[in-house]
């Protein structure tokens, strides 16, 4: 990157900065003008000078050659003009002054508008620029940063270049210009009193950047020390199980201390000095006012200065100190971004960066890999250049099933990194099917071999996105009219130099996966699942996840179909009573008293059950139906009970959280309205403690909690409540809950709830069980499963894969890379978190697909060895030993060895 | 069956006819009440403990495993409680339980069941007289059958 922030932008924006400055050069004029009509609207237009009788005219809008007399010896008149009264000639002047004034304005507004443009645009480059650049970090180094530093420099620290770009050129020009002008005027009128400015100007100039000096080492400081504090806090968060373990949130408190200490003591500096300088600024820029009251007064009182230029000086030097100091500012600023600049970029300049071309979207991935795999002399060197792998070499054919064995320290971990193309060896070579891996595009390493290891990260979003995400290359198919960027967006990219890259559009290379298009793909993805064991984790993730009824009707046909199957199924095995269907007419007791009432599932928060006795359309139904001291005695049933049975449990017993209707925070205040219920009845209560016990009874459910408090007389009458509030919702709200209907799919619902439509009755012994068994068997028998793993493969597997366990995030690693259908699968450590027999069961059914394709697999536990068709066994960094599983146990060997320590 | 005669069931039981209440209002409280058909297992010999149950109402059979199949060594019925030997010894079931009726039990999590050891010590005094109780019951058992062979 460019070294200088000048060089960067003038090379980037050359073009528009000159049509800037012309823009700048030719609305002076218009603006001198502008400044001149006031004048001649007082002296000519209300004085009336020229207008010496009433009746007499001027001439308007007369305009002569400018220096016609110096070249042609007489005046050249261009325009005559057109001879005015007084009083049309203060209409049209004004009128003039109206219409300088909105030329003077359109040019503010276009020159700043181009400039906030070009401002914006050259943001736009360098922030690409620097993300490219970490696209483009060699792994080693992208180890090495500290993610949080790198965010705040892309996103804060380069934002005021942005600002600056615009003013880089034109604002030195203008205000250069402004101040050179108003210094020759003075110089015209008294050579010495220009002097004299000249000098005051000069000394300015010599001295407030000096004294700015150590302004901007603190200013380099404060962004280091801001940068650094953002990087110390997303380690804190990093690193939040080790500070909680080991007790160190004080330590870690005392170090935000210190730093932020630091931070104050820079800032105030800045502060201070800031002001001193601006103090200095002053006193200066009014001492050149003073010599010329004092040494041009006296000029003039001596006679040798009249006193016309003295007042015309003086006037003149009004125009200086702001430009002067403008232009200071301006300098100011640039010495900042300059650091700034070359802080960042500093960061982003890496021993080495991937070459651009190798990364090339046009690259092909070529016919597939052949031949074989040659290491000759291969070493890798550590941070601190020490060899990780010796001189490895070693031949295997691209599609053998190859493990790599050795333990923790021999390097084979670095190894699998280097056949992966993943890390640039320091020496030696290792050309696969001929080419040097370190020339070949990504879209050969990328895609013809395939890396899963330990810890594979997943990104925010669903599981089907990360399935697909290692098709995702270029982009292959334009998005549907209307949905993808429009021709102005891409344009507007390709003038900041960003790629014209659609993210909307279709980049998924189906045919890589074995797939025709988007129809057939699922299918894949499902088979790819089956393979590594995760079917089953995203039919569960299907029975809890929603569908979309608009967008799949078959689904939710499919659905209503299981609904109406399961209750024969129950029927017929003498289940019956394990679900606990809902019906319209009727009171659910394995449901909540909320879940009553609404009849269906809350679409907005406002009608979650914990918000109900807030909600003023359920407070009106309930008043209407007489219900609301009903529900406030159920409240202070459930409050008396808890009173009794947790009263002696110290605060923040667990049961608190596991049981009990009130928080052990809250029992207090309800221990005391009980107090109040048994002395004097729940009528006595006011309007708070009142509505307090209301909202106790939405969450209890009767078949649960056995408290007795809806007997069958409550039961009818919640259900009465039940029917008034779906009429009301229907009337007012019909979106914000989404009501059971038997014969409807409920797309605010869950799969397996929509299968139910019901409630699992509590209390009846294995009920989960056979009811989860009862489903698949159903679901299966109807077809149904495909369409509840489609669900499943929209399960958002949070941040970083967050919502999944590690077992499962390795295996949708595993599934991912096997999706791509590389020639060769490197896999390091990736199942290591899968217990022995399931190890065995995936790598057998892996090698199994794979046949005829190549895997190249590190092993900790080398007897799985066995099934691979060669072994490469590692020490020190080295390759001691290469054969097959029966060349190598036939005799002495290190693989012998390592076998028999196991 | 509300909450109060759960609690009431609990009184007639002797490990805790001595305990408050309230107490036993919470564990009837914090605990499941499960019914079984006849037939369905309870648990079964061998597998980890994570409850005791406490008979409602119906009658239980508890078997061992045997060399021709299982043997049935007992039998339980209301007021009775079951299974608390692997949760308090923190080892594998030692026998399987099977619903001979139609039961009724409440199911008291392990956890729950050792807080409640823990906080009342009375109920662990009346959990040492049954389990003794049993094991004199065994023994003259095993008894009876050296004696027959």
């Amino acid at each position: 990157m460019e070294p200088n922030i000048f060089k960067y932008v003038w090379r980037h924006s050359r073009a528009e900065q000159l049509i800037i400055l012309l823009l700048v050069a030719v609305s002076l004029p218009f603006y001198y003008l502008s400044l001149n009509l006031p004048k001649q609207i007082v002296n000519e237009g209300i004085q009336g000078q020229g207008f010496d009788q009433p009746g007499s005219t001027q001439p308007f809008l007369a305009a002569d050659l400018p220096f016609g007399e110096e070249i042609f010896g007489r005046q050249v008149t261009l325009f005559g003009g057109f001879d005015l009264v007084q009083q049309d000639m203060l209409l049209a002047l004004s009128f003039s002054f109206l219409a300088l004034v909105m030329v003077n304005g359109m040019f503010k507004l276009v020159i700043n508008t181009r400039k906030g443009r070009l401002g914006e645009r050259l943001l736009r480059r360098l922030r690409f620029d620097l993300a490219d650049r970490i696209l483009r970090f060699p792994l080693p180094h992208l180890k090495r940063v500290k993610p949080s530093e790198m965010a705040t420099m892309i996103k804060d620290e380069v934002e005021p270049l942005g600002g600056f770009t615009g003013d880089a050129f034109a604002t030195p020009l203008f205000l250069g210009g402004q101040a050179a002008t108003a210094l020759l005027f003075i110089m015209v009128q008294s050579f010495w009193l220009g002097l004299v400015a000249a000098g005051v100007v000069a000394f300015q100039s010599y001295l407030i950047p000096r004294l700015r000096r150590r302004l901007l080492e603190l200013g380099r400081e404060r962004q280091l020390t801001a940068r650094q504090l953002a990087g110390r806090i997303g380690e804190i968060i990093d690193g939040g199980i080790e500070v909680r373990a080991h007790d160190t949130t004080n330590f870690e408190r005392a170090d935000l201390v210190a730093r932020l200490g630091r931070i104050f003591h820079i800032r105030f500096e800045i502060y201070q000095r800031k002001f001193f300088v601006k103090f200095i600024n002053n006193l200066l820029a009014q001492l050149t006012p003073f010599m010329f009251y004092a040494g041009g007064g006296l000029l003039a009182i001596s006679g040798r200065l009249d006193i016309g230029a003295l007042v015309a000086v003086i006037a003149a030097y009004k125009d200086l100190p702001s430009p002067i100091k403008e232009l200071i500012d301006w300098d100011q600023q640039r010495l900042d971004v300059q650091i700034k600049y070359e802080q960042v970029i500093d960061q982003f300049q890496p021993p080495q960066l991937i070459d651009p071309a190798r990364e090339a979207p046009e690259n092909d991935p070529g016919p597939p890999l052949k031949g074989e795999i040659v290491a000759s002399a291969l070493t890798l060197l550590d941070e601190n250049a020490l060899p990780v792998v010796r001189a490895a070499s070693f031949a295997i054919g691209v599609t053998d099933h190859v493990a790599i064995v050795g333990s923790n320290d021999s390097g084979m971990d670095l190894l699998s990194y280097m056949l992966a193309g993943l890390v640039t060896p320091s020496s030696g070579t290792l050309r696969i099917d001929g080419s040097d891996i370190d020339r070949l595009p990504t879209a050969v390493t990328g895609r013809r071999i395939a890396y899963v290891g330990a810890n594979a990260y997943h990104f925010a979003g669903t599981l089907r996105d990360n399935l697909l995400y290692g098709l995702k290359h270029r982009p292959l198919r334009a998005a549907k009219a209307g949905s993808g960027a429009s021709a102005a967006e891409l344009a507007e990219a390709r003038r900041a130099g960003n790629p014209e890259f659609d993210i909307k559009a279709d980049w998924i290379d189906y045919e890589a996966a074995g797939a025709s298009g988007a129809e057939d793909i699922t299918a894949r993805l499902i088979e790819v699942l089956a393979v590594v064991e995760l079917k089953s984790d995203v039919y569960r993730f299907g029975l809890t996840g929603t569908i979309d009824p608009l967008q799949h009707p078959d689904a939710a046909a499919g659905i209503l179909r299981a609904r109406a199957a399961l209750l024969g199924r129950l029927r017929d095995s003498g289940n019956e009573e394990l679900v606990v269907r809902f019906a319209e007419d009727s009171y659910n007791r394995n449901a909540s008293v909320a879940e009553n009432l609404l009849f269906g599932t809350p679409r907005v928060p406002a009608f979650a059950s914990g918000a109900l006795a807030k909600n003023p359309t359920v407070a009106a139904v309930l008043r209407e139906e007489g219900l609301v001291d009903d529900l406030v005695g159920m409240g202070a049933t459930i409050a008396k009970t808890m009173v009794e049975i947790f009263a002696d449990l110290p605060p923040g017993h667990p049961f608190f959280e596991q049981f009990s209707f009130i928080g052990d925070d809250d029992l207090p205040e309800f221990s005391a309205i009980v107090g109040r219920v048994d002395k004097a009845g729940v009528a006595a209560l006011d309007e708070t403690a009142r509505h307090l016990l209301l909202g106790l009874p939405f969450n209890y459910v009767e078949a649960r909690h056995r408290l007795g408090l809806v007997d069958d007389a409550m039961a009818a009458r919640l259900v009465k409540a039940r029917q008034r509030l779906a009429e009301r919702l229907e009337r007012d709200s019909p979106a914000a809950v989404e009501l059971y209907r038997a014969d409807a799919y409920n797309a605010a619902a869950s799969l397996q709830d929509n299968i139910l439509f019901g409630r699992l009755a509590f209390g009846q012994a294995g009920a989960e069980q056979i009811i989860g068994d009862a489903l698949a068997e159903l679901l299966d028998d109807l077809g149904l499963r495909e369409t509840v793993i489609k669900a499943g493969l929209d399960y958002n597997v949070g941040i970083g894969g967050g919502r999944l366990n590690s077992v499962q995030r390795q295996k949708l690693a595993i599934a991912r890379a096997l999706l791509k259908r590389p020639d060769i699968l490197v896999v390091n450590e990736a199942v290591s978190v899968l217990d022995g027999s399931a190890q065995n069961r995936l790598l057998e059914r892996i090698l199994d697909l794979r046949r005829g394709q190549g895997v190249i697999w590190t092993l900790y536990r080398p007897e799985m060895a066995v099934l691979f068709d060669g072994i490469l066994v590692m020490r020190d960094g080295r390759v001691v030993e290469q054969g097959s599983y029966e060349e190598l146990t036939g005799r002495d060997s290190t693989f012998k060895e390592l076998v028999a320590a196991e | 069956m509300s909450i109060d005669q759960e609690v009431e069931i609990l009184r007639r039981i002797p490990i805790f006819a001595k305990i408050d209440p309230a107490k036993l209002k919470l564990m009837a409280f914090a605990s499941e009440r499960v019914t079984y058909k006849p037939g369905q297992m309870l648990f079964r010999q061998g597998e980890r403990g994570d409850a005791a149950f406490i008979v409602l109402h119906g009658t239980a059979d508890v078997l061992i495993d045997a060399d021709n199949g299982l043997l049935r060594v007992a039998s339980l019925s209301e007021n009775e409680i079951i299974g608390e030997i692997s949760i308090l010894c923190d080892i594998p079931r030692t026998a399987t339980v099977q619903a001979e009726t139609e039961l009724t039990t409440l199911r008291i999590t392990s956890d729950l069941f050792l807080r409640m050891l823990m906080e009342f010590p009375e109920m662990g005094v009346e959990v040492m007289r049954v389990l003794a109780h049993r094991l004199e019951q065994t023994t003259a058992q095993l008894r009876q059958v050296q004696a027959a062979r």
